[in-house]
């Protein structure tokens, strides 16, 4: 089971690792990813758009999928949407498993096709009033083609 | 009547987020559909000048150029996704 939540408010991933790790003594590793708005060449602010028609159900196929392809795996899946400023968090990503090679994965897996797979789009806004809209990079279609 | 979306700079450079059309029956794929749409206005065939760099869903389903359009209820026009 991997759960899935949109919202435009922080989270905490110490608390939502302990939430999902409670009362597991099956478990052998934990993998938590944190994606960050990083502060390139003066950025102010970054502004996520969504579908929100589709985005849910496309963050669930993408939680699906991964939970077919690791079936030891349990999960959690936190995606904000709205204006973000520097330093604040945009994604968690936790993964547990026995073994760690299961959660290592998973966890690439689930960052890699919600790169290319789920629809947000990122605006960069700029000190001098000035903003743009994220390209999307090859470099992320190539990480989400490995899993193909 | 089918519900056009639009995101992102989509949406800018068209400069509405949604509208309502009537497809013509004689549209029996995406491509065709984008063919048609950049002839309503000049900031339709801005968006839609570099096909490359759109993305479609067809009743909330990533589509290709090719993919039929049967009776659709939504169609969204977006650029590349960027998020996680």
């Amino acid at each position: 089971m991997i759960a899935i939540r949109l919202q435009p408010g922080p989270f905490d991933a110490a608390a939502e690792q302990a939430a999902l790790l409670a009362g597991r003594t099956d478990l052998g590793a934990a993998v938590a990813f944190t994606g960050l708005v990083r502060a390139d060449d003066g950025l102010i602010a970054l502004t996520l758009e969504h579908y929100p028609a589709m985005t849910l159900a496309q963050m669930q196929a993408i939680a699906h999928e991964a939970a077919a392809r690791w079936p030891g795996v349990v999960g959690c899946i936190i995606h904000r949407h709205g204006r973000l400023l520097p330093g604040e968090a945009i994604v968690l990503v936790i993964t547990a498993s026995p073994h760690r090679a299961d959660a290592f994965a998973a966890a690439q897996f689930l960052m890699d096709w919600l790169k290319t797979q789920a629809p947000f789009w990122k605006r960069e806004e700029w000190a001098d009033g000035s903003s743009r809209w994220v390209e999307a990079k090859a470099s992320d279609n190539d990480a989400a083609a490995r899993w193909a | 009547m089918t519900t056009l979306l639009y995101f992102a700079w989509v949406r800018e450079t068209i400069g509405v987020d949604t509208e309502s059309l009537a497809l013509p029956a004689t549209l029996t794929t995406v491509a065709d559909l984008l063919d048609w749409l950049a002839l309503r206005s000049p900031g339709h065939a801005a968006a839609l000048a570099n096909r490359a760099r759109i993305r479609v869903a067809v009743d909330q389903a990533f589509a290709t150029p090719q993919t039929a359009l049967a009776t659709p209820r939504e169609i969204a026009i977006f650029p590349p996704v960027t998020g996680g």
